[in-house]
C-alpha cells in the first residue's frame, strides 16, 4: 500500500503493508531508528511520536492509519544545527543516562509544553507520565523540563 | 498482512463491511493493535473508526447527554458538557493509562473491549448509561450493563459498531465520586475501583445512591442492597460500614498479578469508607 504522510516537515511517501507497524515503518523503512521500540504494550512510552501535534504510540499505529497525516519524530525537532529548546535542556542539565527513553521523553515534554507553557513540577510528572526510564530516576529530567518551559517562556 | 480500511463516514463503512466479512473494528487501537502485534488475535482484515467524524462529536439531546464512541480520553476531559453533567466519567478517564493512551484511546474501545477492569465502566453503570448499536439495517439500544455479558464478552453482533453512548443527566445526583486503587498511580491497571452517585440532602442525610465497582467481578458489579443501606442515613461511619460489609458480599473478584481476591474484597468495601469526605462541600 502506498502510504502519504508528512515526516518532519517533509512529504514522505512509502510503499508498505497497511498492518505494518509505525515504530517499523519509521526505523526500518525510512531509516529514522531514533524512535525506540521497547514494550510494544503501550506501556513505556519509548516509541512515542507526535502525529497531528499529539502523542501517540508508534508500535500500537498501523502505517495505513499515517495517510495524510503530520508526522513529528526526535529527528524533526532541531531546526538545522539548532536544538529544540527541550534538547538543549536535557543536555544542559545531564537528563539523559543510556538515552533509550530519552526520544520519547523529550517528545512527551514538548506536547506537554505546547499546551501548558508554565507547568508546575506535578504537572510535568503527570506530562511524562507514560515514559519509563529504567537508569535512575526522574529528577533531572523534569528540571530539564522546566528550564526548558523557563527559556521558552522568555523567548516569547 | 491484513488489509485495513479507514472509512470516512457511516455509508462508507458499511460498505467495507461488505467488503471484507470478519473484520474486525478499531479506533484507537490501544486494545486491539496489542493482540494484533501480538498474535493474539488474528483477524483477516481491520477496519479503523478514527477517520469518522460523525463518531466524534459528543451533544446535548434535551435531558441527555450523547457521546461520540470515537471521542478520545482527551477530548473527553475537554468536553464542557462532560465537566458540567458527568463529573463522574471525567474523573474515571483522566485516570486512565498516560497521556499518549488518552490521546488515542476512545470511550467506545473502552466499552466494546468490557474489560472489568476499563475505567469508564463503573462510571457508565451507576449513570445507567445506553448503548446505541448500528447497523446498515437499522439501529437498537441497550442498557449497558445488558451489554456487557462477561470479560471481554458483548452483545455486538459481525457488522455492527458500537455507535454512540447515551447518558441521561444525573441531575437527581448532587455528588459524584470515583477512586481507583492501581499499584502505581500512571499506567494502572486497576486493582478495584468504585464510582458512586449520591443526593444528600441539606441535612446530610443520604436520599438517593447508585454505586458500582470496577476490577471485582467478570463484569462491573452493582449492589442494590448496600444502596439501600445508605439511604435514609448520614454518611456516619456505621452505615459506610454496613453498605461495606454488603459489598464484600456483593462482588466476585479473581486472584491475578496484581491483587489477590480477598485483597480485592477487602478493598472494594473499604473504598465505600472514603464516601465520608463527601459529606463537607
Amino acid at each position: 500500500m502506498r502510504i502519504s504522510f508528512y515526516l518532519n516537515g517533509k512529504e514522505t511517501g512509502v510503499e508498505v503493508p497497511p498492518d505494518r507497524k509505525v515504530v517499523d515503518v519509521l526505523r526500518e523503512d525510512l531509516g529514522l531508528t531514533g524512535t525506540k521500540e521497547c514494550c510494544g504494550t503501550g506501556e513505556c512510552g519509548a516509541c512515542t511520536i507526535l502525529v497531528d501535534g499529539r502523542t501517540r504510540l508508534s508500535c500500537l499505529m498501523a502505517a495505513a492509519q499515517l495517510q495524510g497525516r503530520r508526522v513529528t519524530t526526535i529527528e524533526g525537532l532541531a531546526s538545522g544545527e539548532n536544538l529544540h529548546p527541550v534538547q538543549e535542556a536535557f543536555v544542559e542539565y545531564g537528563a539523559v543516562q543510556c538515552g533509550f527513553c530519552t526520544p520519547g521523553m523529550v517528545l512527551a515534554a514538548v506536547h506537554l509544553l505546547d499546551r501548558n507553557p508554565d507547568p508546575t513540577r506535578e504537572q510535568i510528572r503527570e506530562g511524562l507520565s507514560g515514559n519509563l526510564c529504567r537508569c535512575s530516576g526522574y529528577v533531572k529530567i523534569v528540571d530539564a523540563v522546566e528550564a526548558a518551559a523557563r527559556k521558552m517562556r522568555e523567548a516569547r | 498482512m491484513k488489509e485495513i480500511a479507514l472509512p470516512a463516514s457511516l455509508s462508507e463503512l458499511w460498505r467495507c463491511f461488505e467488503a471484507k466479512p470478519g473484520a474486525r473494528v478499531y479506533a484507537g487501537g490501544t486494545d486491539l493493535l496489542v493482540g494484533v502485534y501480538h498474535g493474539l488475535v488474528n483477524p483477516q482484515a481491520l477496519i479503523c473508526l478514527d477517520r469518522i467524524a460523525e463518531l466524534k462529536e459528543v451533544f446535548e439531546e434535551g435531558d441527555y447527554v450523547r457521546i461520540g464512541p470515537c471521542a478520545t480520553h482527551i477530548q473527553l476531559l475537554g468536553e464542557p458538557l462532560i465537566e458540567d453533567h458527568l463529573p463522574v466519567l471525567r474523573r474515571a478517564v483522566g485516570t486512565i493509562g498516560s497521556p499518549a493512551i488518552r490521546n488515542m484511546g476512545t470511550i467506545g474501545g473502552n466499552i466494546c473491549t468490557a474489560s472489568p477492569a476499563g475505567d469508564t465502566l463503573p462510571p457508565l453503570y451507576a449513570l445507567k448509561a445506553e448503548v446505541e448499536l448500528r447497523s446498515k439495517d437499522g439501529a437498537r439500544l441497550l442498557p449497558i450493563a445488558d451489554f456487557i455479558t462477561g470479560p471481554g464478552a458483548t452483545r455486538i453482533r459481525p457488522e455492527e459498531i458500537l455507535a454512540g453512548v447515551r447518558v441521561k443527566k444525573p441531575v437527581e445526583y448532587n455528588r459524584h465520586h470515583f477512586e481507583k486503587v492501581g499499584l502505581r498511580n500512571a499506567l494502572a491497571c486497576s486493582v478495584v475501583s468504585m464510582a458512586a452517585l449520591l443526593r444528600l440532602a441539606p441535612d446530610g442525610m443520604v436520599e438517593k445512591a447508585s454505586l458500582s465497582w470496577g476490577s471485582a467481578g467478570p463484569t462491573i458489579v452493582v449492589c442494590p442492597e448496600a444502596e439501600e443501606a445508605l439511604i435514609g442515613k448520614p454518611l456516619s461511619t456505621a452505615s459506610l460500614r454496613q453498605a461495606a460489609s454488603l459489598a464484600r458480599k456483593a462482588v466476585s473478584p479473581i486472584s491475578d498479578i496484581r491483587a489477590s481476591a480477598d485483597y480485592r474484597r477487602s478493598v472494594a468495601g473499604n473504598l465505600l469508607l472514603r464516601l465520608s469526605s463527601l459529606m463537607v462541600s
